[in-house]
């Protein structure tokens, strides 16, 4: 079965270039504001979308990603907000494939089932639920694949190749790898030690390998994307909302335009990824 | 309800889940070493050299046991059942908290671990982390909520005193849960050389099933001694639940005797119906997943974590370890809120009537007993364990009470 993610992926490799999958917390100032930020990212160069579920104690999460969060929570964000949003996404723009990505508690607490008929119905394509590692796949990874929505899986360093198999079996649409021993946001990632991971991941799987957790600049992007098939960034675009807000923390006229500007910064570095290594 | 196993002391399964409860719900990054930890774990337990040196630790260093102690003048003045105290206040820290961490900082030593870290709530468990860790050179960072390192400050001290460095996390309310979040980050991020010593039997697994193990000392301890003393078992158990190891160090070598009722109080701050004003997440919370394990969490209607209050720092944490979840859910055992003001009351009533001053949290299990012993027969038994020492509560204490010190 072919779905949005896929059918992206094959698209960004058939462009001979790693995707650009950008990272923002929905609510982030405001839903308002946080829905024109993602209505505007596939213009700005996004090729997928990655859209945070605030969670009130995001553990795998840096102060970057934790203050978005909050941000998001105190202007009254929530779970079903979150999903409005991905609808009102849809009625624009049919092919760029929507991830949420968060923790567990807030959907076990929607009620799995009936989250994932919704999230579904929605337009949402795929899920990476930080706190269910495979281990637990019986709680949402299966009755997701069962809905057609894909559910990421993270790789980290410390996932060896004994333990790679379960990591991937029920993984569908790319794996996540994440590029440090750390939260988001934290340090910069090694590029040697991350195209070897990558090249390592990809002898297990033919899926995708997207690479993230402290990626934030063109520069950075463009040496991952020579392995990666994609190239994730987060805590750089959610502090760009940051330095956007006045000093009430409210979204100003900047605060869009912020966020596609560095979008378009990043998006032309996963595009000279592939061009500069062959020069 | 399901028809009750015929011993209620096998959990968890090898997923480590308790009925629904529990489990390892951690970043990938972590599952390895929660893997690792679990091997290590299996592999202590089996060895009679770790559990040697653990007994004499908890001999020579700990002070255990802890003694059994009638309660006359409580009794008395209560006019029911005869009530006993389990002290753990008196161990080596001044509470049950150094059972637990003897137990994990010999495992530390054992995976070859080389820093230390833990999270506080109170600061008893990090007084008892900053402890093994200088008893065993070392490194130990302990991360508390900026809010307690203000309010428990006599604990901060002594941290430091013994070596330990002292993380305030700003995060959140400032609480336990926010230090058990900011733990989690650290080590995530120093996977190779860190041990992780959780203080409360929650957490991922095997963390709760390690916790319970190291603390039922406790319980066994005690129903031995009720046997020696009294020739009977108690026909009531009563201990405080913030995360729940004092609760279920006490309870789980009772779990099987069918007689004995056992309560575990939690804290019910200003009242249950004051939103956001208690922490008791088994009486007025619901399941959910968070640090690692699902259990009864305190949560609003989109599934974000409360925060929770108690007049205790030492039982604000807005969840609970899981195998007391399953425990609330078969009714075994029997869970009650105490509030602030009834905590504060028995605080010092233990203090005039016994000489005792207890830590406010098993000032809580006491306003129960202070409930339950008048309706209780004179020839019947309430065994409540005295789980720490109230010292550090002392400006708490006299801040509510409106008095300068």
């Amino acid at each position: 079965m072919s779905s949005r993610i896929d059918r992206r992926f094959a698209a960004t490799r058939a462009e001979g270039r790693p995707a650009l999958v950008t990272f923002l917390m929905s609510g982030d100032p405001d839903t308002e504001t946080s829905l024109a930020i993602v209505k505007a990212l596939p213009a700005a160069g996004a090729d997928l979308i990655e859209l945070g579920m605030p969670f009130s104690d995001p553990m795998a999460d840096g102060p970057s990603i934790q203050l978005s969060g909050q941000r998001a929570l105190r202007a009254g964000q929530t779970l079903k907000k979150t999903l409005a949003m991905v609808r009102a996404f849809r009625e624009e723009d049919d092919e760029t494939p929507i991830i949420l990505m968060g923790y567990y508690n807030p959907i076990y607490s929607w009620g799995n089932e009936s989250f994932l008929d919704d999230a579904r119905e929605a337009g949402v394509d795929g899920l990476i639920i930080v706190d269910l590692p495979p281990e637990a796949d019986d709680e949402l990874c299966i009755p997701a694949m069962s809905r057609g929505i894909n559910f990421i899986r993270l790789a980290a360093p410390t996932t060896d190749d004994r333990r790679l198999p379960a990591v991937l079996a029920n993984t569908s649409g790319f794996v996540y790898y994440v590029s440090i021993l750390g939260v988001t946001g934290s340090a910069a990632p090694d590029t040697t030690k991350v195209a070897e991971a990558v090249t390592r991941i990809k002898r297990h799987t033919i899926l995708p390998v997207a690479v993230g957790f402290g990626v934030r600049t063109a520069e950075q992007a463009a040496a991952i994307g020579r392995t990666a098939d994609g190239v994730v960034v987060g805590s750089a675009l959610v502090n760009a909302v940051r330095d956007s807000l006045d000093a009430d923390g409210r979204a100003t006229e900047q605060t869009v335009p912020a966020v596609s500007a560095l979008v378009a910064e990043l998006a032309a570095g996963v595009r000279a990824a592939r061009a500069e290594a062959a020069e | 309800m399901t028809a009750l196993p015929n011993t209620m002391r096998g959990g968890p399964d090898d997923r480590g889940f308790f009925g629904l409860y529990g489990g390892r719900f951690v970043a990938e990054t972590l599952m390895p070493l929660i893997l690792e930890l679990e091997a290590a774990y299996e592999a202590a337990k089996a060895d009679p050299a770790y559990r040697a040196e653990l007994d004499s630790l908890n001999t020579h260093y700990a002070g255990r046991p802890s003694p059994l102690y009638f309660a006359e003048r409580l009794t008395e003045e209560l006019g029911g059942a005869r009530v006993y105290f389990k002290r753990d206040e008196l161990n080596h820290t001044g509470s049950h908290k150094i059972n637990n961490c003897l137990g994990q900082i010999l495992l530390a030593r054992r995976m070859g671990k080389t820093r230390i870290i833990a999270e506080t709530g109170a600061g008893q468990h990090g007084v008892a982390t900053a402890t093994v860790a200088a008893r065993f050179g070392l490194p130990c960072v302990v991360y508390m909520g900026a809010t307690d390192v203000e309010r428990q400050k006599p604990n901060v001290f002594r941290m430091r005193l013994l070596g330990a460095e002292i993380v305030p996390v700003t995060a959140g309310a400032g609480t336990l849960k926010d230090a058990m979040n900011e733990a989690l980050r650290d080590w995530v991020t120093n996977v190779e050389d860190t041990y992780y010593l959780i203080g409360t039997a929650a957490g991922p697994h095997p963390y709760p099933e390690m916790v319970r193990d190291f603390q039922s000392v406790i319980g066994a301890e005690a129903r031995e001694q009720m046997l020696d003393t009294e020739g009977r078992l108690p026909d009531a158990i009563v201990a405080c639940i913030g995360g729940g190891s004092n609760a279920i160090g006490l309870f789980h070598p009772f779990l099987d005797d069918k007689d004995v009722a056992i309560y575990g109080i939690e804290a019910g701050g200003h009242g249950l119906d004051v939103e956001n004003g208690h922490a008791a997440s088994m009486t007025g919370g619901r399941p959910g997943v968070l640090h690692g394990n699902r259990t009864y969490l305190l949560q609003d209607d989109d599934g974000q974590i409360l925060e929770g209050h108690s007049i205790s720092a030492g039982l604000d944490y807005p969840g609970v370890g899981p195998e007391h979840s399953w425990l609330r859910d078969t009714g075994r055992v029997t869970y009650v809120p105490a509030t602030d003001r009834e905590a504060l009351d028995a605080f010092q009533m233990l203090t005039r009537l016994e000489g005792i001053i207890p830590a406010l949290e098993p000032a809580h299990a006491l306003a129960h007993v202070i409930k339950l012993a008048p309706q209780m027969d004179k020839d019947q038994i309430i065994l409540m364990n005295l789980c720490g020492r109230g010292d550090k509560d002392v400006f708490t204490v006299a801040s509510a009470l409106g008095m300068d010190i």
